[in-house]
C-alpha cells in the first residue's frame, strides 16, 4: 500500500529537552525558597512530576517531606512549607486553611504555592477573600508539556475538556497557546498551521500573539507543520470501544501518565507492577499499534524468537558463552519478564473481551457506525441498560447511538432515560443535562429531520454572507452530522469485503475495519489538499470554524518535502485517544510522515464520561 | 599637527587638554554671581536660580533652565520658598530643595510635575545644606539640618527616609562632608575639624585616612570621585590628600600653597587613567593636582561652575563652556610631539600619501615591518573617539581607513561603529542640542538612554533620525520615541481631540509595538476622556485596553474588551471590580449579556459562594439550571427531610421550566426516597439512596417479594427489566423451584434465554437445561452452547440451516474428540451453502 517515491518517515525531533527545562525551571523555583521545607503536591501532579524529577532531585534542592494534597489539615513541623499545586479554587482554599489554622495557633511559617503550570487571577482572589495573600507568596511552574513517549506529549490536563467544552470557562486556552509557543520557539518556525474547531482558533491566536511580542529567531525548524484539533469536532472515535492493544490496556487497565500498574491477574503473583509503555519497551512498541487480535501470535512469534536466542548458548565454547552473558542475556531477559507481563495483560484482556457479551456490543457499536439495524441497537442497548451492566458503558452506548443518529427519537430518549435513571439513579438527570448541553446525547427535534433542515442550511450558506446565519443556526441545535459526514469522507469502509486485520489497508484497522476515526481523516484529508479547499461540505457540515495559515494556496503541493515539512504536529484539544494516535502512526506510516501528537490529556470513553458525571 | 598638542599642559607622566566645548548662548547680566547653579552630568542641562536684583521682600528669584550650550529651555519666576539647593535627577528632572525640605520637581520645561517632603525633622529644623547624589538605585538626596542631623533618601522615586545617627561631641556644623555610595548603601563622609565620621544606616563611625601630613588641623573641603571610589580631602594647611574612598589607601599628597579652601574641588580622572587628578578651583584660579608634585594652574576669567565627569570635568562660565580631561592614551600616542607610536606613523604616511608622495610608502613600511598595523588603525580610530573637532575626527579616520587597506583581517565592525557613534555624537553636540557627550560617556550611557534624553527634549525628529541611522529594534527605536511624541501631543490643550488622534494614528500607524494605551492613559490624565476612548481604539490588543477603561469608569466597555482579549484574567478582573462597583441586579444582567464572564464568574461561584449561583439562576430566571442546582445541592445533604425539601424545591423549578420529564423523575425519586425510608424502618434493610432498580434488587435478594411487587407497580417498571431482577435474584439465591414456578407464571417477556444463562452462570446446568426446550428456535443454538450441550446446538444449528450458527458451534468443537460432529457439521455448512 505504500506509495513509491514516499521515504521513511523521518525521526522525531528530541523532546527530553521539555523535561530539562520543566526540571531546571522547578529546581530554581524550590531554591528560591531557601532553606529546608515541606513539598505538598497536588495528587494528579504526582506522576508528571515523577517523570520529571525524583525524590533525590527533590531532596537535592532542600525538600525535607513530600506530602501528597489531601484536602485535611497537615501535619507537618518544617517552617517552611511549598505546594507544588494545579491552579484550581478548592485546593486554593485548602491552602488558605491551612495557612489560617497556623495563624489562629500561633505558628509562624512561610508560605510558597507554585502553581503548575500557570496562576489564575481567581486564586489570587481566593487567597485574598480568605485574608493570606500577604502570607503567602505565590510563583507559577511553566510545565506546559510532558513528553511521554517519542512521538507523544501531553499537557496532562484532564479537566480542559469539560471546563472547556462544558463549562465554557476559556482559561486553559491561553494555556494551550503557551504550550504551542514553547514548541514552537524550541521546534518551529512552524510553517504551516491548520485547525479546526473554536477552542482551536483561540489558542492559535493566543500563540500567535505571543509570537508578535517575543523576537523571532531564524532556526532550523524540525517541525513544519501543526495541525490543531478541538475534541468536540469528532465525539465518536474516543466514544467507541477501542481494539487496538495500547488502546485496550488503556480502557481495561487504565494507563497513567505513560505507565500502567498490572494487577495480580495479570502478572501471576501477589504483586502488582508497575510498567512504563512506551517505545522503549521493545515487546510493547511492537504490538501496541496492533489490532487486538494480531496480539497473540505475534507474542508468540517473539516467544519463539526467544527461545531460539536463547538455545544459542547450546553448543557454544567457554569464551561464546562469556560473550553471550556478558552481552545479550540481559537483553534477553529483560524482554523476557517484559513478554511475559504482556501475555498476562493479553491473556487478562482475553478473558474480559472475548466473551460473548464483547462481541456483541462490537456489533452493536459497528451497526450505529454504519447505520444499519438500529433498532436491534437500540434493544441491545435497552437491555445493557436494565440489566445494570456498566453504568459508564450504557452511557456511553447511548451517546453513540445519539451522535449517529444525531439524536434520539424523542419516544426513546424518555424511554431509555427513564429506563437509565432507574437503573442508576435519578441523580444521572445532572448527568443527562449536561450531555445535552454538550451535544452528545440529545432528542431530535420533532418535525424536521435532520437532512430536510441540512439542505436548507446548506442553501443559504452557499452565499458566503450568510457565514453568520450558520453560526446562530448551528447553536441553536448542535447536531453532530454524522452520517452524512461519513458518507462524505467515506468513514465507513464497505463491509462486503473481507478485511483482513494483519494487513491493514486503511486506518480504518483500529476499529476492526469498521470505521475510520473522523478526527484522524480530517488530517489526512487536509494534507493531502494542503489545506480545506475541496472541503467545504464537510466543514460546514462540522461548522466548527476551520482555518489554515502558511498554507499557500489550495492544491496539493508538488515536488519533494523537507524532513521538517514531514513532522507533522498534531494538538487535541480536550484529549484524543490511543487508538487515534495509532491511526495516525498508521497514515505517518503509509506517507513517509511522522506525526507527533499533542494532547491536554490521553482519553478513552471512560474518562470522557467520567468527567461529564455529576457528583 | 602642532595645534592639536597647544592645549596640552603636562602633569606627571600623562597630559592634560583643556578644550573649549562651547561659546555659550546665553546673555548672562551678573554672570554666575549670586547664583545657585546646577548642571547635570552627561552633557545634562543647566539650571539657575539667580537672587533678584533689588532685595525686597516682594522680590522673587527668577529660575532659568538651559542647555549646556546655553540655550534657554525655560525661565519663570520663582514663587515657593527659599531654595536651598538645586539638582538634576538621572531622568532630567530638575529638583528644587527648599529650607523647610520640602523638595520640587520640574521638568526641563519648568513644569511642575509633583513634590514631596524631607520629613518632619527637616521641617523643624530647616535644612542647613543639601546635596543630590546619583547611584545605580537612581537619584538620591542627602540634607543635613539645623540640628546637625543627616537625612537621607536613596531613591527619590521610591521614597524611604532615613534619618542617620548623630554624631557624638558634633556641637557645630561640619567643617565639610559628601555622599559616598558603599556595599549597595549610601553614606555620609563629613568632617568636623580634623576628625573624620562615617555614617551609615545604624552607626557613626570615626575613621583616619591614611598619612595625612601632620601639621593639619582641619579637614576644609572634601570630593568624591563620578565612581565613589577615591576620597579627596583638601586640609587648612593647603594639602590635599587624595586616596580610595574607603581610607585604605593613600594615593597621593600635594602640597598647593593656597590656604583658603576652594570654592568647588572635584575629581578628574578617566576608565584607566594615568594620572587621576583633583580639580580646585577658587575665584579666579583653576589648579590640578595628581599624583606627582608638579600641579597645572589656569587662570580664569570669570565666575566658574566645575561640572564632574565620568572622564574630565566640564568648567561653565557665563561666556565659555570647557571641557578638562586627561589626553585619552590613543591620542597622546599619536599626537605627542615626535612621537613613533604606530598610530602616529600611520596618520604621518596617510598625510604624506593625500601629498602624492612616495614617503607614505616608507612610513607604512616601518609600521608593517613591526607588524603593528592592526594596532595603528586601532590607535587612529580611538583617538578619533576622542576627539571633539569634527576636522580632526576624520583626518583620523582617513588615515585609519587607509591603514586597513594594507590589512586583510582587520574585522571591519570596530571602524563602522566608531563612524556611527561619531555620527551620532556630532549629532548631539551641535550647538542647538547641546549635549556635549564624550564617547567614553555615551558608551556608558547606552544610545537607549541618550534616545531617552532627547525625547525628554522633545527633540523628536532627532531621535527617530538617530534610532533609525543605529538601526535600532523599532519597538525600543522608532516606536519608543513615537508614543512620546504621541504623549506629548494628547496635553495640547488648543487642539480638538478628533485633530489630535488623526494626526496621532497617522504617524503612528506604520510603527509597530505601539502601545496605544499608554497613549490614551495620558490623554485621560490630562482630563480628555474623550480623546482617550478614541485612541483606544487604535490599539490593536485589547487587553490593554481594559485596565483604562476600567478607570475611567466604562466598565461595559472594558468586560467586552475583556473578553475580546481572550485573556480570562483580564475578564475576572473587570468582573471583580464590577462586581464591587454595581448593585447586584445590575452586575447581574451585564454577565447575562456576556455568556463567558458569566460561565467564569460560575466557575468562581461554584467554589466560592453557593447562594450566589442560585441568585444568577434567579435573576436569568434559568429554571432548569435551577432545577439541578437543588437536585445538586440535595446530594450534599445527609438528612432526609432537608433532602425531600430540596428536591421539592428541583421539582418546582423542573416544572417552570417546563422540563415535566425531568420533574417526574425528581418526583419519583421522592417517593422512593419515602419509601426506602418506610421500608429501613419496617424491616431494616439499608436501602437509602439505592436506585430503583438496586432497591428492588435488595428487596428481591432478601425476599421481600410483597414491597418488590409493589415498587414495580408503583414505579411502572418494565416487565422486562423486572423479569431480569427477579430471575437474577433467584438464581442468586439458588432458589430453583421459585425460579421454576416464575418462569411459569406468565409467559416471559425476555424469553427464556435469559433463565438458561443465570443457572449456568451458577454452575447449575441441570437447572438450565429445564428451559432449553421454551428457548425461541432463533436463540435455541445459544442456549444449548451455554450448557455445553454440542451435540443439541448442532442439531438445533443444522435444523435451522443457518451457517453463521454452523460455524460458531464448529468453533467450539475440538477436532479430537468431537470429530463425527465435526463433519456432520461441515456437510451440513457446505449443503446450505450450495443453497
Amino acid at each position: 500500500m505504500a506509495q513509491p517515491g514516499w521515504r521513511d518517515a523521518p525521526s522525531p525531533p528530541d523532546f527530553s529537552l521539555l523535561k530539562r527545562l520543566a526540571r531546571d525551571q522547578l529546581i530554581y523555583l524550590l531554591e528560591q525558597l531557601p532553606g529546608k521545607k515541606d513539598l505538598f503536591i497536588e495528587g494528579d501532579l504526582m506522576s508528571p512530576l515523577d517523570r520529571i524529577a525524583n525524590v533525590t532531585t527533590l531532596k537535592q534542592h532542600e525538600v525535607d517531606k513530600l506530602y501528597k494534597v489531601e484536602h485535611k489539615p497537615i501535619v507537618s513541623t518544617s517552617d517552611q512549607l511549598c505546594f507544588l499545586i494545579r491552579p484550581r479554587v478548592a485546593t486554593v482554599k485548602w491552602v488558605s486553611d491551612v495557612v489560617n489554622s497556623d495563624k489562629a495557633a500561633g505558628r509562624f511559617r512561610r508560605y510558597k504555592i507554585i502553581f503548575c503550570p500557570q496562576k489564575f487571577y481567581v486564586c489570587d482572589a481566593v487567597l485574598e477573600e480568605e485574608g493570606v495573600y500577604g502570607d503567602v507568596t505565590t510563583d507559577s511552574w511553566h510545565f506546559y508539556l510532558l513528553p511521554l513517549d517519542e512521538d507523544i506529549i501531553s499537557m496532562e490536563l484532564p479537566e480542559f475538556f469539560r471546563e472547556n467544552f462544558l463549562e465554557g470557562d476559556q482559561r486553559w486556552v491561553e494555556t494551550a497557546g503557551n504550550a504551542l509557543h514553547l514548541l514552537h520557539s524550541l521546534y518551529g518556525p512552524f510553517s504551516k498551521v491548520f485547525g479546526m474547531g473554536r477552542c482551536a482558533k483561540m489558542a492559535y491566536e493566543s500563540w500567535r500573539e505571543l509570537q508578535e511580542e517575543s523576537e523571532q529567531k531564524s532556526r532550523r525548524a524540525d517541525i513544519g507543520t501543526v495541525f490543531l484539533v478541538d475534541r468536540d469536532v469528532d465525539y465518536v472515535t474516543p466514544l467507541c470501544s477501542q481494539v487496538v492493544y495500547e488502546g485496550l490496556v488503556d480502557d481495561i487497565f487504565r494507563i497513567k501518565c505513560g505507565s500502567v500498574e498490572f494487577g495480580p491477574e495479570v502478572t501471576s503473583s501477589d504483586k502488582s507492577v508497575k510498567v512504563m509503555l512506551n517505545s522503549e519497551d521493545k515487546v510493547f512498541s511492537e504490538i501496541r499499534n496492533e489490532h487486538f487480535s494480531n496480539v497473540f501470535s505475534f507474542l508468540s512469534q517473539k516467544a519463539r524468537n526467544l527461545q531460539t536466542a536463547y538455545d544459542k548458548r547450546r553448543g557454544m565454547d567457554i569464551q561464546q558463552m562469556k560473550t553471550f552473558v556478558s552481552e545479550e542475556l540481559k537483553g534477553l531477559k529483560q524482554e523476557h519478564r517484559l513478554l511475559s507481563l504482556h501475555i498476562g495483560a493479553s491473556e487478562s484482556i482475553m478473558k474480559k473481551k472475548t466473551k460473548q457479551d464483547f462481541q456483541e456490543l462490537l456489533k452493536t457499536e459497528h451497526s450505529l457506525l454504519e447505520g444499519f439495524e438500529v433498532r436491534e441497537a437500540i434493544a441491545y442497548i435497552e437491555e445493557h441498560i436494565s440489566r445494570q451492566v456498566s453504568m459508564v458503558e450504557s452511557l456511553r452506548l447511548l451517546c453513540l447511538l445519539s451522535l449517529t443518529e444525531n439524536g434520539l427519537l424523542p419516544k426513546d430518549y424518555r424511554a431509555l432515560k427513564s429506563q437509565y435513571l432507574q437503573s442508576y439513579g435519578v441523580e444521572h438527570l445532572l448527568t443527562f443535562a449536561n450531555l445535552r448541553q454538550l451535544g452528545v446525547l440529545v432528542e431530535q427535534q420533532p418535525g424536521e429531520t435532520l437532512t430536510v433542515m441540512e439542505s436548507k442550511v446548506g442553501k443559504l450558506v452557499n452565499d458566503k454572507t450568510a457565514g453568520k446565519l450558520t453560526d446562530a443556526f448551528s447553536s441553536l441545535a448542535k447536531k453532530s452530522n454524522f452520517r452524512a459526514l461519513s458518507k462524505k469522507l467515506a468513514l465507513v469502509p464497505k463491509s462486503d469485503e473481507e478485511y483482513d486485520l494483519r494487513v491493514p489497508k486503511d486506518m480504518a484497522y483500529i476499529f476492526s475495519g469498521a470505521y475510520v476515526p473522523l478526527s484522524c481523516r480530517l488530517v489526512e484529508q487536509v494534507l493531502e489538499r494542503n489545506g480545506w479547499t475541496g472541503l467545504e461540505e464537510v466543514t460546514r457540515m462540522i461548522n466548527r470554524h476551520e482555518f489554515a495559515v502558511g498554507a499557500g494556496g489550495g492544491g496539493p503541493e508538488g515536488g519533494e518535502k523537507t524532513d521538517a515539512q514531514r513532522v507533522i504536529l498534531v494538538m487535541f484539544l480536550g484529549g484524543c485517544t490511543y487508538s487515534e494516535i495509532a491511526a495516525l502512526r498508521f497514515l505517518g506510516r503509509e506517507r513517509g510522515l511522522k506525526f507527533i501528537v499533542v494532547t491536554t490529556a490521553i482519553t478513552n470513553s471512560g474518562r470522557l464520561l467520567e468527567a461529564l458525571l455529576d457528583h | 599637527m602642532a595645534f592639536v598638542t597647544a592645549t596640552w599642559n603636562p602633569l606627571g607622566e600623562a597630559f592634560y587638554r583643556k578644550t573649549e566645548v562651547y561659546e555659550m548662548g546665553w546673555r548672562l547680566s551678573s554672570g554666575l554671581r549670586d547664583c545657585l547653579v546646577a548642571a547635570a552630568p552627561y552633557g545634562g542641562p543647566i539650571a539657575l536660580l539667580k537672587e533678584p536684583q533689588r532685595r525686597s521682600p516682594s522680590a522673587r528669584p527668577q529660575l532659568e533652565i538651559y542647555s549646556s550650550s546655553g540655550c534657554s529651555m525655560a525661565s519663570f519666576v520663582w514663587k515657593s520658598g527659599v531654595v536651598k539647593h538645586l539638582g538634576w535627577t538621572v531622568s532630567d528632572d530638575l529638583l528644587c530643595i527648599q529650607e523647610d525640605g520640602t523638595v520640587l520637581i520640574y521638568d526641563l520645561f519648568g513644569n511642575f510635575k509633583r513634590h514631596f517632603s524631607m520629613g518632619n525633622e527637616v521641617v523643624q529644623n530647616q535644612v542647613l545644606e543639601a546635596k543630590v547624589f546619583h547611584s545605580p538605585y537612581g537619584t538620591g538626596i542627602a540634607i543635613i539640618t539645623g540640628a546637625f542631623r543627616f537625612t537621607l533618601a536613596t531613591n527619590i522615586d521610591d521614597l524611604k527616609l532615613r534619618r542617620l545617627p548623630e554624631v557624638p561631641g558634633l556641637q557645630g556644623p561640619p567643617t565639610c562632608w559628601a555622599v559616598l555610595t558603599q556595599d549597595r548603601q549610601s553614606k555620609v563622609l563629613l568632617a568636623s575639624g580634623l576628625d573624620l565620621f562615617i555614617l551609615d544606616n545604624t552607626a557613626c563611625s570615626a575613621v583616619t585616612p591614611p598619612g595625612l601630613s601632620p601639621q593639619v588641623c582641619s579637614i576644609v573641603q572634601m570630593c568624591v570621585s563620578f565612581s565613589y571610589k577615591y576620597l579627596a580631602l583638601f586640609t587648612d594647611s593647603g594639602h590635599v590628600w587624595m586616596g580610595s574612598a574607603n581610607l585604605k589607601e593613600k594615593l597621593s599628597e600635594v602640597e598647593t600653597k593656597v590656604k583658603t579652601p576652594p570654592k568647588q574641588m572635584v575629581w578628574c580622572r578617566r576608565p584607566k587613567s594615568h594620572q587621576p587628578s583633583v580639580v580646585m578651583m577658587w575665584e579666579r584660579h583653576l589648579l590640578v593636582a595628581g599624583e606627582c608634585k608638579e600641579t597645572i594652574q589656569y587662570h580664569l576669567d570669570e565666575e566658574s561652575v566645575l561640572v564632574p565627569e565620568l572622564d574630565g570635568v566640564r568648567i561653565i562660565s557665563s561666556t565659555h563652556h570647557e571641557l578638562l580631561q586627561e589626553v585619552p592614551a590613543a591620542c597622546e600616542e599619536i599626537f605627542k610631539i615626535a612621537s613613533m607610536a604606530p598610530g602616529a606613523l600611520l596618520l604621518e604616511a596617510h598625510k604624506e600619501y593625500e601629498k602624492e608622495s612616495q614617503k607614505a610608502d616608507e612610513y607604512l613600511r616601518e609600521i608593517k615591518e613591526q607588524s603593528l598595523l592592526g594596532e595603528a588603525v586601532r590607535q587612529c580610530v580611538e583617538a578619533a573617539g576622542h576627539e571633539h573637532d569634527i576636522e580632526t575626527q576624520k583626518i583620523l579616520l582617513r588615515a585609519a581607513s587607509f591603514g586597513k587597506c594594507f590589512l586583510s583581517n582587520f574585522p571591519a565592525e570596530y571602524f563602522v561603529i566608531m563612524c556611527r557613534d561619531l555620527r551620532v555624537l556630532n549629532a548631539v553636540r551641535s550647538y542647538t542640542v547641546g549635549i556635549p557627550l564624550t564617547h567614553t560617556q555615551y558608551k556608558q550611557m547606552t544610545c537607549q538612554v541618550l534616545i531617552d534624553r532627547l525625547v525628554y527634549r522633545k527633540l523628536y525628529p532627532l531621535a527617530i533620525e538617530i534610532c533609525r541611522y543605529l538601526k535600532t529594534p523599532e519597538y525600543q527605536g522608532v516606536s519608543r520615541v513615537l508614543k512620546h511624541w504621541a504623549c506629548c501631543k494628547v496635553q495640547q490643550k488648543e487642539e480638538s481631540d478628533e485633530a489630535i488622534a488623526r494626526a496621532v494614528s497617522v504617524k503612528l500607524a506604520e510603527a509597530a509595538g505601539i502601545s496605544y494605551s499608554e497613549i490614551a492613559s495620558k490623554a485621560y490624565e490630562c482630563g480628555r476622556t474623550e480623546l482617550a476612548i478614541k485612541l483606544l481604539e487604535f490599539e490593536p490588543r485589547s487587553g490593554e485596553q481594559v485596565p483604562l477603561l476600567l478607570k475611567m469608569k466604562r466598565s461595559q466597555l472594558a468586560l467586552s474588551k475583556a473578553i475580546e482579549s481572550g485573556d480570562t484574567d483580564l475578564v475576572y478582573t473587570v468582573v471583580t471590580y464590577l462586581k464591587n462597583e454595581m448593585n447586584r441586579g445590575d452586575f447581574f444582567m451585564t454577565l447575562r449579556n456576556q455568556p463567558v464572564a458569566l460561565s467564569l464568574y460560575r466557575q468562581f461561584c461554584k467554589h466560592q459562594e453557593q447562594d450566589t449561583i442560585k441568585d444568577l439562576f434567579n435573576q436569568d430566571d434559568d429554571h432548569q439550571e435551577l432545577g439541578s442546582f437543588y437536585v445538586k445541592a440535595s446530594y450534599k445533604e445527609k438528612r432526609l427531610e432537608a433532602r425531600l425539601s430540596l428536591l421539592q424545591s428541583a421539582v418546582d423549578e423542573y416544572n417552570k421550566a417546563k422540563n415535566e420529564f425531568a420533574a417526574k423523575a425528581t418526583d419519583e425519586e421522592m417517593r422512593l426516597l419515602r419509601f426506602q425510608r418506610r421500608l429501613e424502618e419496617e424491616k431494616g434493610e439499608q436501602l437509602l439512596g439505592l436506585s430503583l432498580q438496586d432497591t428492588l434488587r435488595v428487596l428481591l435478594s432478601v425476599g421481600l417479594n410483597k414491597p418488590a411487587e409493589q415498587l414495580y407497580k408503583d414505579f411502572r417498571v418494565p416487565d422486562k427489566r423486572y423479569w431480569w431482577l427477579k430471575i437474577t435474584a433467584l438464581a442468586d439465591k439458588e432458589d430453583w423451584d421459585e425460579l421454576e414456578k416464575f418462569a411459569k407464571s406468565k409467559k416471559s417477556p425476555i424469553g427464556y434465554l435469559p433463565f438458561v444463562e443465570v443457572c449456568v452462570k451458577k454452575h447449575n446446568k441441570s437447572e438450565a437445561k429445564k428451559y432449553i426446550s421454551r428457548v425461541t428456535p432463533e436463540q435455541k443454538v445459544k442456549a444449548h452452547l451455554a450448557v455445553g450441550d454440542l451435540e443439541g446446538a448442532a442439531e438445533a444449528a443444522i435444523e435451522r440451516r443457518s451457517e453463521a450458527e454452523i460455524s460458531m458451534v464448529l468453533s467450539r468443537c475440538l477436532s479430537t474428540t468431537d470429530r463425527g460432529l465435526v463433519d456432520r457439521l461441515n456437510r451440513a455448512r457446505s449443503t446450505t451453502a450450495k443453497k
